[in-house]
Order: C-alpha cells, then structure tokens, then sequence
C-alpha cells in the first residue's frame, strides 16, 4: 500500500507544483466561456426551465472537471515516457493494480479540485441550487475516474506528445464540447440527437446537472448505467494494458 | 544458497535484431562482478531484462531465487539499478526524489538513510535544490542515490560514472565497495576498463549478444600476460 499511496502523492504533487497551469488556468477558461455565452444568451434562452447562465454553469463544471482529469494521467504518463523518468516507477515492485488507482485517483482529485474552482467562479453569475448533491457527486467521481483512465490509456499509447495532443483535440475535446454543455440536445435535429445518445460524457454532464435542477434530457438512472458501464470497460482496457506492460516494457 | 543473479538460456529478439542470443551466468552473493562489451553487445538489454523493464522471448532469469516474471515483486525489492540514460523527474528536489523512491519500495521513513547516502555521495548540500538546476554529474550521482533508497542486496551500476568527475568517481567507487564489503552483490557495466580491472573480482565479456569469455579477472588476465584487461577485452573481441 506505501508503494500505491507514494506514487499518488507523487501525482498530486506533480499537478500541485504548476497549479496555476493546472487549475487557475482552466477555471479561468470556463469563466470566459460563462461571461461570453452567458452574455450573448442570458435573457433569450431558457432550458429546463432555468436561465441559461444557471444552466451553463453545471455543464462548464463537468466539462472542465473531465478535462482535466483526462489532462493529468496522460500528461503525466507522456512525459514520463519521453523523458525516461518513467523507469523510477516501473523498476520498484508496484503491482499493476496499484499503478491503476493513483494514477486515477490523482486525476480525479484534479478535476474535482477544476470543478470546485470553477464553481466557486462562476456561482455568482446565476441561482444556483442543488437538488440531488448524491447524483452530483456519483457522476462527477465516475466522470473523472472514467477519464483519468483513458488519460492513461492516452498516455500509454501516445509516444510523442503530438500524439497525445491528437488524441486531446481530435477525441476528449469533441466528445466534451458536443455533450450538451452549451445547449439541451433537445434543442437539436432529430438526427443529431441520435448522434448525442451515442456519446457516454453527454450522460456524464446530463447527470450531473440532474444534481443541480433535478431535470435532464435523460433519466439519471440510465446516464448513471451508461457511466457505470463505461468505467467499468475503460478500467478493465487499462488494468489489461498495465498488466502487458503495453508500451512501458519492451 | 540461491545465487545473486541466475541468468539461465536467455534470448530476446528486437524485431530482426537478436539483442541476446542464449545468454546463461551465475553471480554468487557478494561478488563484485563485471558486464563487459561494446556498444550493442547486449549488456543493457540483459539488465534491463533482469530488472523488468525488457521482457525476455525464452530463458529465465532470477535475483536470489525469485524469478523476475513469476515473482516480480520480490525479485524487483532485491534489486537496485543506476540506469544509463541521465533521466530526472523535472518536478522534484534531490530529497523529494529519494524520499519518493523509498516510497515506490515501501519504505515510510527513511531519511536516516537518505541523508547517509547523500553525505556519502557529496549530495548533503543539494538536497533541496530542484532536479532541473543540477549539473550533469549531480544528476548521476542522484540516479545512483535512487538505485540505493532501500538497501537492495543486488545492485546493477549500468555506467554509472559516465559523464562523471574524477572526484566523484573516487567517492562513488570508495562508498560502492564499502556496500560490496558489507555483503551487497555489485554488477557493474562501464568502459572504462581499468575501473572495472581494479574493482571486479570477475567479469563477462558480452559481443553480439553473446557471452564470450568469463572469469575470474585474475585468471583473464593471466591469459594475457603483462596486458591490461583493455588487452583482453581487444583481442577478445577481435576473435
């Protein structure tokens, strides 16, 4: 256990170190998401029944917390691998297992702590309430979890960091932005709600706002199925990838 | 009593490239032994194989009977390695570094330790200074620090004083044989043939993936006599 909780608070320290980078950075982001969209659209838009600022506040949480949760382990593994520095965890006896869990726990204390600034920042910009705090806290834990570990898979796989970039901007960014954040996917074509149902973090945010409102665009018992099913075969794809020592051992 | 390091039959293939070709050696506990070659003889590959980083095609390997697939775990806490590359964590200070590492092998509190082995490789007084602001050589001796963390009876020295100033040569050489006096097993790589002439009690000579010669240091140069080992290594290698 003193090997996995070593290489977890190596982890947080590695984020904590450059947290200006890794969480003031990003909680500015999502504040000017909020102040340029919640401008432009506050006062003519209303979903769920809410305005659109309290609306787009849960989303820009969740998809900042996700984010960075992804940024954390595959940045962490990337530049390990190009550097080298990845040969002090892997000649000590850290089982797999272990290696798993704080490189995901260490991702999802990073996200929550995005996800707690940007709340903390934008909060004041519209009514927030929090209907169901158990829903809330269930999808932001699996969300950031889920996404740690395909950071990892990320990390993993990518042998340069134009690759992993690649896999940040080409897969995580779409799948974030086009999850319903901004908008209600009833607000869309037929077609492109099809789409939407095809995307797990989509379930992620809807989720988490259910926490919020106590509405989504689906029932959080089937998003919580979706995110729970998603977890489980991200961590089972990771945990076999540890266990070959895929990309790590030659 | 299980031998240091058994290396049974080991081959390892890069593609078309066979980096070792059916390498067998026994290393007694408490030896001081040397892994002699050229560039590409196989010499890394062989420690990263027996250190888990490589995973062998076919042979077996072993550090104090633990085998290194089956018994990873133990066979990985019995063993520390100084790797070649000059690698760092760019986030950390020199103690952080070490107090970490001790943490990888399951060690709590071991600043005790750290500091001798700081005070023993000149690093006392860089402890807290970030990784990134260390020279070359202060790097190298951190790398060996890491290796040193938890007293692994085996220790593997893969150049460990490349790059390295004459002076911490002569410290790192004087702590490593006081550690090889108290009953560690030391295997050391390097190219510099009168280190490993002066230090070795025995030594193999790696070319092609192969071993080609090995024993005793004495008994090498014998066969050579009024050489250097830079002698036997070069008409061994020119066979």
């Amino acid at each position: 256990m003193i090997g996995f909780w070593t290489l977890f608070y190596k982890e947080m320290l590695r984020f904590w170190k450059v947290a200006f980078q890794t969480v003031a950075s990003p909680v500015l982001t999502a504040l000017l998401y909020l102040l340029i969209f919640g401008h432009v659209l506050d006062g003519h838009v209303e979903v769920h029944g809410v305005s659109y600022t309290s609306f787009l506040i849960p989303g820009l949480v969740m998809m900042q917390m996700l984010q960075n949760a992804f940024a954390n382990s595959s940045s962490s593994l990337i530049q390990a691998k190009v550097t080298g520095s990845i040969v002090f965890v892997l000649l000590p006896p850290i089982p797999y297992g272990a290696f798993f869990a704080a490189y995901v726990l260490a991702s999802l204390v990073r996200g929550l702590m995005v996800g707690v600034g940007v709340l903390a920042a934008t909060v004041w910009f519209a009514e927030i309430s929090v209907v169901a705090p158990l829903w809330l806290m269930v999808f932001a834990i699996l969300g950031g979890a889920i996404l740690g570990a395909l950071g990892m898979i990320a990390g993993l796989w990518a042998e340069k960091f134009d690759q992993l970039a690649g896999f940040q901007n080409f897969l995580i960014m779409p799948l974030t932005m086009l999850s319903g954040v901004f908008y209600s996917i009833h607000s869309l074509p037929a077609f492109w709600q099809r789409v939407s149902h095809y995307n797990p973090v989509f379930y992620m945010i809807d989720g988490f706002r259910y926490g919020f409102f106590g509405v989504s665009d689906v029932a959080p018992e089937i998003s919580l199925a979706v995110v729970v099913a998603c977890f489980a075969a991200v961590s089972i794809l990771t945990l076999a990838l540890l266990k070959r020592g895929w990309k790590l051992r030659a | 009593m299980a031998a240091a390091v058994s290396i049974v039959d080991v081959v390892k293939n890069f593609g078309m490239l066979r980096a070792l070709d059916g390498v067998s050696l026994e290393i007694a506990e408490g030896e001081f032994f040397g892994l002699l070659g050229p560039n590409g003889a196989g010499k890394t590959t062989l420690i990263s194989t027996l250190a888990g980083l490589v995973r062998a095609d076919s042979g077996s390997l072993s550090v104090l009977g633990h085998d290194v697939v089956r018994d990873y775990r133990k066979a990985r806490s019995l063993l520390g390695v100084v790797p070649q590359e000059l690698v760092f964590d760019p986030f950390f200070s020199v103690r952080e570094t070490l107090r970490i590492q001790s943490g990888y092998f399951g060690l709590r509190h071991n600043d005790a330790w750290i500091d001798e082995i700081l005070e023993n490789l000149d690093l006392a007084g860089k402890a807290n200074v970030n990784m990134r602001r260390l020279s070359g050589g202060m790097k190298r001796r951190v790398l060996v620090a890491q290796a040193l963390v938890h007293k692994p009876p085996v220790i593997v020295l893969d150049e460990p004083t490349a790059g390295v100033d004459v002076e911490l040569r002569q410290g790192l050489w004087q702590f490593v044989r006081r550690l090889n006096g108290e009953g560690h097993t030391i295997i050391l790589t390097t190219h510099y043939l009168e280190e490993a002439e002066a230090l070795c009690g025995r030594i193999a000579l790696m070319k092609q993936g192969r071993v080609v010669a090995l024993d005793t240091t004495a008994n090498l140069m014998a066969a050579h006599p009024g050489g250097t080992l830079e002698d036997v290594f070069v008409r061994t290698m020119q066979q």
